[in-house]
């Protein structure tokens, strides 16, 4: 791209501007509204004139959003765990062994990946209300899983693939046990799959308010997404604004945490399965 | 699926990396090992994805033909196809899935061009090449419930940037602006994704393919119709796939900004208030089902629109 002139550079960083203006303009209005003072947030400019922490100091000491946070935060993190170590299995054996109902399980999964949620909140709501898992967090949990796994097992055996394996024998031949073998020639290539793998299905459970709202009735269970619908503001007409942008932005920072530090990851491990497979 | 039968002698052949050519037999210890290995490591991913999904999809079937009210558990009983018929003749249902299709068509369409655009921007972009990415991953990550409240508040009287810009306009309160914002409001979350998913089909057109076109006098228009728009139809079918069936089962967007009043419920919030505002799982589940059936169509028509490039008919082998 050496033989840009003149002209099209400029076009180019006015196109990449304009980019970065439609993806802010949203968020830092949140940002906004989250540090006007309640006085100011009936007042439509984009720019806060004075700004308070009250928002935010109101929320983070209110139950109602503080249980909440920790239990998305819980869940978020169980379900990661549970579908990365599951799909990580799968994976492999999708990556490196022949097996009967191989394409049976991509289909599989490909088929839940698609799913349409509301139509599976029905009925899993009558069965989590039989087996007592309604409104307690693994009721989230198990949900969470099973939507995890379809894109760790796409993601992973994308990854798993491009592994070479060979260097596994070739570091038996060198006199490594299995164990060593594993741990210190697949693992750490395997790492910066199960890493983005990891990510994405956080993202996706720290995402959802369907289920969230579906299968919870108090904050002991309730994740953020859903608690900030049962915000209170300062009579029954008011709409809580300043909090539930707080909210709002409070849970935006772990992602623009994730998004800075793994933006090379998280590219390719949405790209991975789409576009070969 | 070229290794299902079991015991025809090829299917050791098939598997070098087992290394266990000594004897002819049908099935070699190692293929074997390898099956046992692979059947144990799938069991329980398999066992999650069914139990949640498989038994509940039978079991909503099952409560779609019964009468159903939580408030009136005592009259629960088996009327066939009564629920069906009774959505199938309302008007929520019909309106709900015409605003649901609406949505659907403009928000990919539209996304598909902006994500488009946005691709050939990321590809072009030389400097500052990082950040551009990461800002845009931003509406990507962000909660679509964190988003959806700032849209609604932008757009609410006396409050909103928005709103003020348009003359203090309440788009939120009619039917054909409230869609409108739920369009915008899915375009802005989903064109990242989009554009990602083209960047990297735009990354397997050869440079030299296009500068030799260019060289030969084709006009940048032509090189795109030509040979970038041909060579990246697999991804661009993934994308629209996904996102297609993402779009239709839309929910939370709506659900913040208008709870589906004036005529904005899609399938999905009617659904939803049908099983919680009126407790009828029986016409809950039924509207769950029907969804399902539009789904799985929307599906099949992509499917046989790709061909061969169906995602996951070429892994077994791969």
């Amino acid at each position: 791209m050496a033989a840009l002139t003149a002209r099209q550079r400029v076009g180019w960083t006015a196109a990449n501007v304009v980019v970065i203006l439609l993806a802010l303009i949203p968020v830092l209005w949140l940002v906004s509204l989250s540090f006007k003072p309640p006085a100011a947030v009936t007042d439509p400019t984009y720019w806060p004139s004075q700004w308070t922490w009250g928002n935010f100091s109101g929320i983070l000491t209110s139950s109602q959003f503080l249980r909440p946070l920790v239990n998305s935060i819980g869940i978020g993190l169980i379900s990661t765990l549970v579908s990365v170590v599951l799909a990580s299995m799968a994976a492999y054996a999708v990556a490196r062994l022949s097996f009967p109902g191989k394409s049976v399980l991509i289909g599989l999964a490909l088929l839940i990946a698609m799913f349409p949620l509301i139509a599976l909140v029905t009925p899993l709501f009558t069965i989590e209300r039989a087996l007592g898992l309604f409104n307690n967090w693994f009721g989230l949990i198990i949900p969470y899983v099973a939507f995890g796994l379809p894109l760790g097992i796409y993601t992973l055996s994308a990854f798993f693939r491009e592994i070479p394996w060979e260097l596994e024998k070739a570091a038996k031949m060198d006199g490594a046990t299995p164990f060593q073998a594993f741990t210190m020639v697949i693992a750490p290539l395997a790492a910066p799959g199960m890493v983005t793998t990891a990510i994405l299905v956080f993202l996706a459970c720290w995402n959802d308010f369907l289920l969230a709202i579906s299968f919870t009735s108090t904050v002991s269970s309730r994740t953020a997404p859903a608690a900030m619908e049962y915000f209170s503001g300062g009579s029954v007409f008011t709409t809580p604004t300043g909090p539930i942008a707080a909210a709002a932005v409070v849970i935006t920072i772990p992602i623009i945490i994730f998004v800075l530090f793994f933006q090379r990851r998280i590219v390719a491990g949405l790209t991975s399965g789409a576009v070969k497979g | 699926m070229s290794t299902v039968t079991p015991d025809t002698g090829t299917a050791a052949s098939r598997v070098p990396a087992a290394g266990a050519h000594r004897r002819r037999v049908p099935l070699s210890e190692g293929a074997r090992a390898d099956r046992r290995l692979a059947f144990w490591l799938v069991a329980p991913s398999v066992l999650v994805m069914i139990a949640v999904t498989g038994y509940p999809l039978v079991y909503a079937v099952i409560l779609s033909l019964e009468r159903y009210n939580l408030e009136l558990p005592q009259q629960t009983k088996f009327i066939g196809f009564a629920n069906y018929s009774a959505v199938l003749s309302s008007p929520f249902w019909w309106q709900a899935l015409w605003v649901t299709l609406i949505i659907t068509v403009f928000s990919v369409g539209i996304t598909l061009v902006l994500g488009m655009l946005l691709a050939q921007v990321l590809h072009r972009t030389v400097f500052f090449r990082g950040g551009i990415r990461t800002i845009s991953l931003i509406p990507y990550g962000i909660v679509t419930v964190a988003a959806s409240y700032s849209w609604q508040f932008a757009w609410t009287p006396g409050q909103g940037y928005l709103s003020a810009a348009f003359n203090n306009s309440a788009p939120l309160t009619s039917q054909v602006q409230a869609i409108i914002v739920i369009v915008l409001a899915e375009i802005w979350k989903t064109t990242p994704f989009m554009g990602l998913l083209l960047l990297a089909g735009l990354s397997l057109v050869p440079d030299d393919l296009l500068k030799a076109a260019k060289m030969d006098g084709a006009t940048p228009w032509q090189r795109f119709l030509r040979i970038t728009l041909p060579l990246m139809k697999p991804a661009i079918l993934v994308a629209l796939l996904f996102r297609t069936l993402d779009s239709f089962r839309i929910f939370d967007n709506i659900f913040i900004l208008t709870s589906g009043n004036n005529g904005t419920a899609s399938v999905s919030t009617l659904g939803y208030d049908n099983l919680f505002n009126a407790l009828n799982l029986g016409i809950g589940s039924t509207i769950a089902i029907l969804i399902f059936i539009c789904v799985a169509v929307i599906a099949v028509i992509f499917i046989l629109g790709f061909g061969t490039a169906a995602p996951g008919s070429d892994n077994g082998t791969r």
